[in-house]
């Protein structure tokens, strides 16, 4: 079972919920998405970790080659590339690597270079398999890190695998949740929270993968989150209790389930929650 | 000397337009001869990297000087790899624009913006 766990922003508790059904999953594969700010090993402090570098291919010019017929230029539909005083400029950052350009020189100016954008390290912490992509500093986009981590692990039907997606609801996003079974989306109770929400409540709407919501830091019970989901209909999976017990683990890098006994209960009733939800919902689309 | 202005109409009294990479048409004007031509930006309508699009295009008609409200970083990277200054529009009409740089009264753009990758 593949669970994706989302937030509108980073500090919600995305990391937290993840990294603790992990945990109390026992044997779990848990993969860190967030690759400009990995952080779930932190926690996990993984054993045995092995480093695979992730590189993409980006094209090389060779000036002697080159005729400056611009072919290259006007077959990019990325743009990547410009051709200005007898000089092929390459934007690495806008290129997707599609290998086209290299292709169709004609005078086999461009070859297609390899260029590491950053890397995956995969380590075992009690059960847990800890997978986490991390991206360069300057590089712009991870979603071949994302790729490889998600197309490294294809899940068994009766395993649990918690992907810890980045923030927001961009490209990246989106490509952490592909074949997820089922969306986790982590709120806070603040109307600010409430707004963060709604960003990552619509992307899995149009995504159309089944979601419910797990509320961080509930104070009240009625709030403006509260109230979001009983307008919208959305199932609230669990209310974790703003307490400071949780506060100082989380802040000393703990895992709460693996330290306490009331945290393992609650994040055991949430994982059997979202167990039950994942089922009805397979009955559910066969039945559509 | 020629003059590269994006703007919404092709109409040198039209308003320079908002955005450089997505403007509809550039304006080409020479300021010795005071002729104009409009050019359409074929880069409007891509996903990403519309700003070096636009760049090829208005560098293609060997200008010297580009006016505009804005610039991202990439576009910046190649017009001055072309030699292409840059020059902060004002709001209001090419046209006045255009006198406005011939008074030597637009600043030089200094403020690039950090590219937009689409949303990577
Ligand atoms: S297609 Fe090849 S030869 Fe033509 S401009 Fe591009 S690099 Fe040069
Ligand atoms: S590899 Fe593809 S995306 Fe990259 S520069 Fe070449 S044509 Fe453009």
């Amino acid at each position: 079972m593949k669970i994706a766990v989302l937030s509108g922003k980073g500090g919600t508790g995305k990391t937290l919920v993840s990294v603790n059904l992990a945990a109390v999953a026992k044997t779990a594969t848990y993969i860190d998405c967030d690759v400009e700010e990995p952080n779930g090993y932190l926690f996990f402090k993984p054993k045995n970790t092995q480093k695979q570098p992730v590189a993409v291919k980006i094209p090389k010019w060779n000036a002697e080659l080159c005729n400056g017929c611009r072919e290259c230029v006007e077959f990019c539909k990325f743009n990547a590339l410009a051709y200005i005083k007898d000089k092929l400029f390459i934007f690495d950052e806008v290129c997707h690597s599609c290998g086209g350009c290299s292709l169709l020189c004609p005078q086999k100016a461009l070859t297609e270079e390899n260029k590491v954008i950053g890397n995956i390290e995969k380590g075992s912490s009690d059960g847990v398999t800890v997978h986490t992509g991390i991206l360069n500093i300057g590089e712009v986009s991870g979603i071949p890190i994302i790729k490889l981590l998600l197309s490294n692990n294809p899940t068994q039907k009766e395993d649990w695998t918690l992907i810890d997606c980045p923030p927001g609801s961009a490209c990246s996003v989106m490509e952490s949740i592909q074949g997820a079974d089922y969306c986790v989306l982590v709120a806070e109770p603040t109307l600010f929270g409430v707004h963060n929400l709604q960003m990552v409540y619509e992307l899995v709407q149009l995504l159309d993968v089944p979601y419910g919501v797990v509320i961080n830091k509930s104070i009240d019970s009625e709030n403006p989150a509260e109230t979001f989901c009983r307008d919208k209909k959305i199932k609230i999976l669990s209310r974790i209790p703003f307490d400071h017990i949780l506060a100082e683990l989380n802040s000393n890098g703990e895992i709460a389930v693996r330290t306490d006994e009331t945290y393992r209960a609650m994040f055991s009733d949430l994982l059997k929650t979202i167990q039950k939800e994942v089922h009805s919902e397979t009955i559910a689309h066969s039945e559509r | 000397m020629k003059l590269a202005i994006p703007v919404d109409e092709k109409n040198i009294e039209a308003p320079v337009s908002e955005s450089f990479g997505r403007a509809p048409f550039f304006l080409i004007y020479n300021t010795d001869t005071q002729e104009n031509t409009f050019v359409d930006n074929a880069a409007a309508a891509s996903s990403g990297g519309a700003g070096i699009k636009a760049v090829q295009i208005i560098v293609d008609y060997a200008i010297h000087a580009l006016l505009t409200p804005r610039c991202g970083q990439n576009a910046a990277d190649v017009l001055k790899a072309a030699d292409i200054q840059i020059y902060q529009s004002m709001p209001g009409s090419a046209k006045a624009n255009i006198e406005a740089f011939e008074d030597n009264r637009l600043p030089i753009l200094d403020e690039i913006h950090a590219g937009f990758h689409g949303g990577h």
